[in-house]
């Protein structure tokens, strides 16, 4: 019996002798899958295929309303833009998503840490594509929806869930497939 | 003619590694011991032949020599000198050349001043050295030589990123790589005495000069790295948990448990296994930090050599080092003899309790920095980012912070635990005043954390100097002295963060020359803003007043900068320091009506921060020079003699 103990208490000591390098090799697999597989790292949201989290934003612009979850829940499947006046990336996609709209596209958007007068300006030189523009003061909104920067676009469906997202700028090359999503999200 | 010459030094070098790897296997494992004579003079020439292709290096980027492949990729002639100086190391190559250069030195640094320990666990410790070494010379040589030549030289280099060409620069990297290589040291100390089966309190007094070295120079590369972070790329903040800042963090981490735990050792001959296993893991961390950073796996504000071939070389030397190391681990610790027990309440304990914690910190820390890695090997992304870090590490760090005013008021072996209570009587009373203060005067206003931190600091405070309390001052020793010091800097460093994440005040605002806004007292008007022209760039520069309660205006210059080569933008803050604070102001883009954005932040005692940590490195510092002053000083009257 007191052999049996000291023979299991030696296994359990010899175990913990082990552990460091087991958990090492562990760690060094994982590096190795992080080198082997260089896919693109940017951080997709969690959020996508999840219904939008409930928010009511107040207009950023002068004259477009504010925007809320019930706003894009209608029925129809919507863009939903997240940009910034202070944004440079933002003003250099503002040409795609005003050929977007002429496509037919609905586009809503929140502005991000942003002021009314900025926002005016920045509309009034970008051109205007949006029917709602959120004021998303202290990112509280863009967090939710797991977004990590500006701007990034949603495709929202008609229920109110995120179909798909696209991170950065969106390039003319861009348009045709985030149509094409558009109308998948029927 | 230069650059051959580094090379060749360089391959000599790396010959004298494979020598002294040799002398010791034969020496040792083949019982030829007069093999060993030869380890020492080997050790010391190597460190002089790669003091030689260092100098080659920066020899090659002073004079722009843009034959050299590296110098045309990162260097320009129109930068100022001391950038060209700093270039040498501020890109991939020339830093590990700067890592095996330091390396070297440190080998001849542990073959000339080491005397104390047993000659075998001396010279496997050489053996282990030249091992890693060689293994960083194969990565160069084969992989990134820093020497090679351009079959066609250019007219001219490309330039450093500008990001980099700051005076911080020039010092942030080497200290970090000194500190590491510290690190290294620890490790092959505790490699050779796995080898030898010499885990004692003699080892753990040879090992402890180097691991306070490491701690001190990692923790001014943290502190200064931190410091540049916040007036560099003018965001407020002072740490990001980037994962390159944590590289640097989690060594920090485990040298800290080292250090406490190899000071147990030392005095007491106790733990050990233990103390072993965080050499090992200490370097392994340098290592681990050094591949998140250069193998770009990690998304990351300062992955500036991404290269995947590069981070499956240094996880080939990662997987052989740490994974030989562990394994030996396995195998010998075991016949390594059980050291001295102590009882519960004692200095021993209070240690260990440290090194648990610092332990957990450090499993935090590697965990969320490697989350999103994990998560993507199942097919998820995931962002890790302060929120974790600031939630999970912050009650652990001040739960450290208890144990820190507890330990030192402790005595070794045993105590009573009613004596170390009255002895923790005046910092309790303190920070129960601090309690009732801010509860007062700030409650509902500040978050849990701060709160708590602000408190926490006052009791550490004072408690770091409890341990003054009952002494002869003039004859306390100067090691004593470095400990209460590094303790005061942890309190000082906490009250900085908590006062800056408690009390900071930020405006945004769109100025016009003229306007004027006011925030937390003071009052920052934009008097004049126009082009100014520097060494190797062009700004906005911004004449900014700032008065506090109608007191004097001070003059602040916050510039956006353009940098031709390579193109890039990049915002040089303004700092105003008074003694509650400093007012940090930012120039931020024009709007197309004339106006300029301007971030301005109050930020009370955020000094501190970078203050606590100059204390705590201080601390470490005369915690070497008391150790160790009278073995040098020995030394030296032997040398004279």
């Amino acid at each position: 019996m007191d052999e049996a103990a000291a023979e299991s208490g030696g296994m359990r000591r010899g175990f913990i002798l082990w552990l460091p390098l087991v958990l090492f090799l562990g760690l060094g697999g994982l590096f190795l899958h992080g080198l082997l597989s260089p896919e693109s790292r940017t951080i997709d949201s969690k959020m996508v295929g999840k219904p939008l989290p409930a928010f009511a934003l107040p207009a950023a612009a002068s004259n477009r309303p504010g925007l809320s979850t019930p706003d894009l829940t209608q029925g129809k499947p919507r863009l939903l833009n997240i940009f910034a006046s202070w944004c440079v990336p933002c003003a250099a996609e503002a040409p795609q998503l005003m050929a977007l709209r002429q496509a037919g596209a609905r586009i809503d958007a929140i502005a991000i840490r942003d002021a009314r007068g900025d926002v005016d300006r920045f509309l009034g030189r970008w051109g205007n594509p949006y029917q709602r523009i959120g004021l998303d003061a202290r990112s509280a909104v863009q967090l939710a929806l797991g977004s990590s920067g500006v701007p990034e676009t949603f495709i929202i469906d008609g229920r109110g869930r995120i179909v798909h997202q696209h991170i950065g700028d969106i390039r003319a090359e861009d348009v045709p497939d985030i149509l094409a999503r558009l109308r998948a999200a029927q | 003619m230069i650059a051959e010459l580094g090379l060749a030094a360089l391959w000599l070098a790396a010959s004298l590694a494979l020598l002294q790897l040799a002398l010791v296997w034969f020496g040792l494992v083949g019982d030829k011991a007069d093999l060993l004579a030869g380890v020492r003079p080997v050790a010391v020439a190597q460190a002089g032949l790669c003091a030689i292709a260092f100098l080659a290096l920066i020899a090659l980027f002073l004079r722009s020599d843009m034959s050299v492949a590296l110098v045309a990729a990162n260097s320009h002639s129109a930068k100022p000198w001391l950038y060209k100086f700093a270039g040498t190391w501020g890109n991939h190559e020339g830093s590990m050349l700067l890592w095996v250069t330091v390396m070297g030195l440190a080998g001849a640094g542990v073959a000339l001043l080491e005397r104390a320990l047993r000659r075998d666990t001396h010279m496997a410790t050489l053996g282990a050295q030249a091992a890693i070494s060689l293994g960083f010379y194969a990565f160069l040589l084969f992989s990134s030589n820093p020497f090679a030549r351009l079959a066609a030289a250019p007219e001219d280099g490309q330039g450093l990123n500008p990001l980099l060409q700051d005076p911080g620069l020039a010092f942030h990297p080497p200290t970090l790589y000194l500190g590491y290589v510290g690190l290294s040291v620890a490790f092959s100390f505790a490699v050779g005495a796995l080898m030898t089966r010499n885990v004692d309190a003699a080892f753990a007094r040879a090992m402890r000069p180097w691991v306070l070295g490491a701690w001190v120079l990692l923790t001014i590369g943290i502190t200064a790295g931190s410091y540049w972070a916040y007036y560099e790329l003018g965001w407020g903040g002072w740490w990001f948990w980037d994962p390159v800042e944590n590289a640097s963090l989690m060594p920090w981490l485990a040298a800290t448990a080292l250090l406490h735990s190899v000071t147990v050792l030392a005095t007491r001959d106790a733990l050990r296994a233990w103390t072993v296993m965080l050499a090992v893991v200490a370097f392994s961390m340098s290592m681990v930090g050094t591949f998140l950073v250069r193998s770009g796996i990690l998304t990351s504000v300062h992955a500036f050599a991404v290269d995947p071939e590069r981070g499956t070389f240094i996880l080939a030397l990662l997987l052989v080092y740490i994974g030989g190391a562990l394994a030996l681990f396995g195998f010998r610790v075991g016949t390594v003899r059980e050291g001295a027990q102590f009882e519960l309440v004692s200095r021993e304990t209070m240690l260990v309790l440290n090194n648990l914690l610092l332990s957990v910190v450090l499993g935090v820390v590697l965990i969320g920095t490697l989350y999103p890695l994990m998560t993507e090997a199942f097919g998820h992304k995931v962002s890790v980012g302060p929120p974790y870090f600031d939630a999970v590490a912050g009650p652990i760090a001040l739960g450290l912070m208890l144990v820190m005013i507890a330990g030192p008021v402790t005595r070794w072996r045993h105590d009573a635990l009613r004596a170390v209570g009255g002895r923790l009587l005046v910092p309790t009373l303190v920070g129960l005043a601090a309690l009732s203060a801010l509860a007062v005067l700030a409650w509902g206003r500040i978050g849990v954390l701060p709160f708590l931190g602000l408190v926490i600091a006052a009791a550490t405070a004072v408690g770091s100097l409890t341990p003054l309390g009952k002494r002869n001052l003039r004859r306390t020793p100067l090691f004593t002295y470095g400990m209460v010091i590094a303790h005061l800097g942890c309190a000082v460093s906490i009250a900085g963060m908590a006062s800056d994440s408690a009390f900071t005040v930020e405006k945004l605002a769109a100025m016009r020359v003229g306007d004027r806004v006011s925030a937390a007292g003071w009052t920052v008007s934009l008097d004049q803003i126009g082009p100014i022209a520097g060494d190797n760039w062009t700004a906005m520069q911004a004449d900014v007043s700032a008065a506090r309660d109608g007191g004097t205006p001070v003059l602040l210059h916050p510039q956006s900068r353009f940098f031709t080569t390579p193109p890039t933008a990049t915002n040089e803050s303004a700092i105003l320091t008074r003694w509650n604070g400093q007012l940090y102001v930012v120039l931020g883009e024009p709007t197309q009506d004339g106006r300029w954005q301007m971030r301005i932040w109050w930020k009370p005692f955020v000094t501190l921060i970078w203050l606590g940590g100059g204390l705590i490195a201080l601390g470490g510092l005369l915690s070497l020079i008391g150790r160790e002053r009278r073995g040098w000083m020995k030394r030296l009257r032997k040398a004279a003699a």
